[in-house]
């Protein structure tokens, strides 16, 4: 297990180090980062100069890059153009995201295997098609428009729900996390039901009726543990996804979290702001997904003996 | 990381590798009967299809979107460029069906030429991305050795950056500009940095189906006898891979569609005057357009949720189709 846990570290070390190069490279090498600093007008040459100097951007690339990385590792993020830290900005975000993050994983899991059971279990029948028919709906409806319309129909028309979440509080967080958590919601009960459907076919679950035991004991202790594995996984990758639907999900309701804060960004063609939010939800999806490639070594013996 | 996280969208198994020379993933074990054509992976996959009424509808909308893109006066003869602010907002009636919008543009004929964005930027992103990716893929595979590990690790490196984040910073670096750039440039720039991003999942798929073959006595007695490695590949690996990169890369497109929306709809993607699905859908929404005119909002979303669906679906299909294991 010791083993396993200090390779995985190891493996993340050259996509951590990767990962950020790539941003950026493409941010102050390729890209013009003094876009937008000076509003709609380019800027002076003066500011051009000294803002080059500031950066580190007449150094030699890899320097600049080192330079860059120790900033990072000090949290530093780097003052947007209203003369506010990022770090400062997002410490005073996050746990509104955080809170909408949790509810929509929480909600996703819960419907997600439910349903992903249910279809996996009566294979073929009505409830089968059911679930098989709504995920592949839900899947296609880009988050976006499920946001819009969840805000039209529950918010404005029926009123069951606040129509924006200004405050953040859960009560006005219930919507944004349903909407948030809708198109991982289907991919979980399509993954649950695959993984089901295929333990089912397992020797050992033969063997299990063949020894007598019940239904219900057969796949409520022995299929689904097991069929919960990727499940778990899948939901570290999803975090990218809920990330990205964050975004949109804060846009839509004027949430005052991370997501809304990028958004405002890219509005406001406030560059630091943009790229430092960017490296840094990056950074703790590629960690959580440490955390999860961990515990699915605890899970499943299998992985970490190889 | 994990190999779970090989495709965004495809949970499911992805269609096997077949390991035998002719492809038949059915290859009966007793010789075909009398009269009996011996039957070929295709051959079995749309005699599959044929039954499927999913394939049919998915088939009909992919259709009747592919036309919409490439001819929309057949649809409308309406001018979508032609606005009249006098009758902003309006509800669907005889003469605009679909309403017009804040700026008194026709929305049914922006919907209808908003298909163009949509479907290019789809195609190009999983051209560019089964190009890239099948030729990275087949390197790794077939040098394996140092050029593996170094390709792999590249591809672990792209696939650490989440699909819309990563297009949000990319697009933002790169802006189009509304003015300026023209639509094509656009359209190109946006499935580039989708490409860009996400290549090595079909990257993944061709490493990993190409391993697989490779070790196969054919294969063996193909280089034998004196094949190049360009023919080894063109002749047997390629023709082994290629249903699983199919069904990957019709997913993905769905995917890929939703996603320039996506990235339209934060203001980031194709920029307006261009006419695209997401810029329509992101004018729309706003509480105070959504109770004003939710016309605005419905049919664009309608429509883009509709193209996504048609290849999600057929996707999925073909996917049912090639894997016998879910027959």
């Amino acid at each position: 297990m010791g083993k396993y846990i200090i390779r995985r570290l190891l493996q993340m070390i050259p996509v951590i180090i990767g990962v950020t190069f790539i941003i950026y490279v493409a941010v102050f090498a390729l890209g013009d980062p003094t876009v937008g600093r000076c509003g709609e007008r380019p800027c002076p040459e003066g500011y051009i100069a000294k803002f080059r100097a500031d950066y580190n951007l007449d150094k030699p690339l890899i320097v600049q890059y080192l330079l860059y990385m120790g900033n990072l590792v000090q949290g530093d993020l780097g003052t947007n153009f209203f003369g506010n830290k990022v770090v400062d900005e997002l410490a005073a975000r996050w746990p509104t995201t955080l809170k909408l993050g949790t509810m929509a994983v929480i909600i996703e899991s819960v419907i997600g295997i439910t349903a992903g059971v249910l279809a996996g279990v009566r294979r073929g029948k009505f409830i089968d098609s059911l679930v098989t028919v709504s995920t592949l709906l839900l899947i296609s409806i880009p988050i976006f428009v499920i946001g819009s319309f969840a805000q039209l129909i529950f918010g404005v028309r029926l009123g069951w729900f606040p129509v924006t979440a200004t405050q953040g509080t859960t009560y006005q967080l219930i919507l944004p996390a349903f909407v948030l958590a809708s198109a991982s919601v289907a991919y979980i009960a399509r993954l649950m039901r695959a993984n089901l459907a295929e333990n089912l076919r397992a020797d050992y679950v033969r063997t299990a009726k063949a020894k007598g035991l019940t239904n219900r004991r057969t796949i409520g202790v022995h299929t689904l543990r097991n069929s919960l594995i990727p499940v778990i996984t899948f939901i570290g990758i999803d975090i990218g996804a809920l990330m990205g639907g964050a975004v949109v999900t804060e846009r839509i309701f004027n949430i005052n979290g991370i997501g809304n804060f990028l958004y405002r960004s890219i509005g406001q063609k406030d560059g630091t702001s943009v790229v430092g939010t960017i490296v840094c939800l990056v950074l703790i999806y590629l960690l959580v997904n440490l955390l999860v490639d961990i515990l699915y070594g605890f899970l499943d013996p299998r992985i970490s003996h190889d | 990381m994990t190999d779970t996280r090989d495709s965004g969208l495809d949970t499911e198994s992805v269609v096997p590798v077949t390991t035998d020379a002719g492809g038949g993933l059915e290859a009966p074990l007793s010789a075909p009967a009398k009269g009996e054509k011996a039957r070929s992976l295709g051959t079995d996959a749309w005699d599959e299809l044929r039954r499927r009424p999913m394939f049919w509808i998915s088939a009909a909308l992919i259709l009747f979107f592919g036309l919409m893109a490439a001819f929309p006066q057949l649809f409308t003869s309406t001018d979508p460029t032609v606005a009249d602010l006098s009758k902003a907002r309006e509800a669907p009636s005889a003469d605009a069906w679909f309403g017009r919008d804040g700026q008194g543009y026709d929305v049914y004929a922006r919907t209808i030429y908003g298909a163009r964005a949509s479907i290019l930027v789809g195609v190009f992103a999983t051209l560019f991305v089964a190009v890239i990716g099948s030729l990275v893929g087949i390197i790794a595979g077939y040098r394996a050795g140092w050029a593996d590990s170094v390709l792999s690790r590249i591809a672990e490196i792209f696939l650490g950056i989440p699909l819309l984040l990563g297009g949000i910073l990319f697009l933002y670096i790169f802006p189009n500009d509304p003015l300026t750039t023209p639509f094509l440039v656009q359209v190109a720039k946006v499935a580039l940095v989708l490409a860009i991003l996400g290549w090595p999942t079909i990257m993944r798929l061709m490493r990993s189906s190409v391993m697989q073959v490779k070790p196969n006595d054919y294969v063996q007695a193909a280089r034998a006898l004196g094949a190049s490695p360009t023919r080894i590949i063109g002749a047997h690996i390629l023709p082994n891979s290629m249903a699983s990169v199919i069904v990957v890369s019709t997913i993905n497109l769905g995917a890929y569609i939703a996603i320039e929306a996506t990235l339209s709809y934060l203001g980031i993607g194709l920029q307006p005057p261009a006419i695209s699905w997401g810029i329509q859908i992101s004018e729309a929404s706003g509480i105070g357009m959504i109770r004003a005119a939710p016309h605005m909002l419905v049919f664009p979303s309608i429509a883009l949720s509709l193209t996504v669906l048609a290849f999600i679906m057929l996707g999925d299909v073909v996917r049912d189709a090639l894997d016998p294991r879910l027959r």
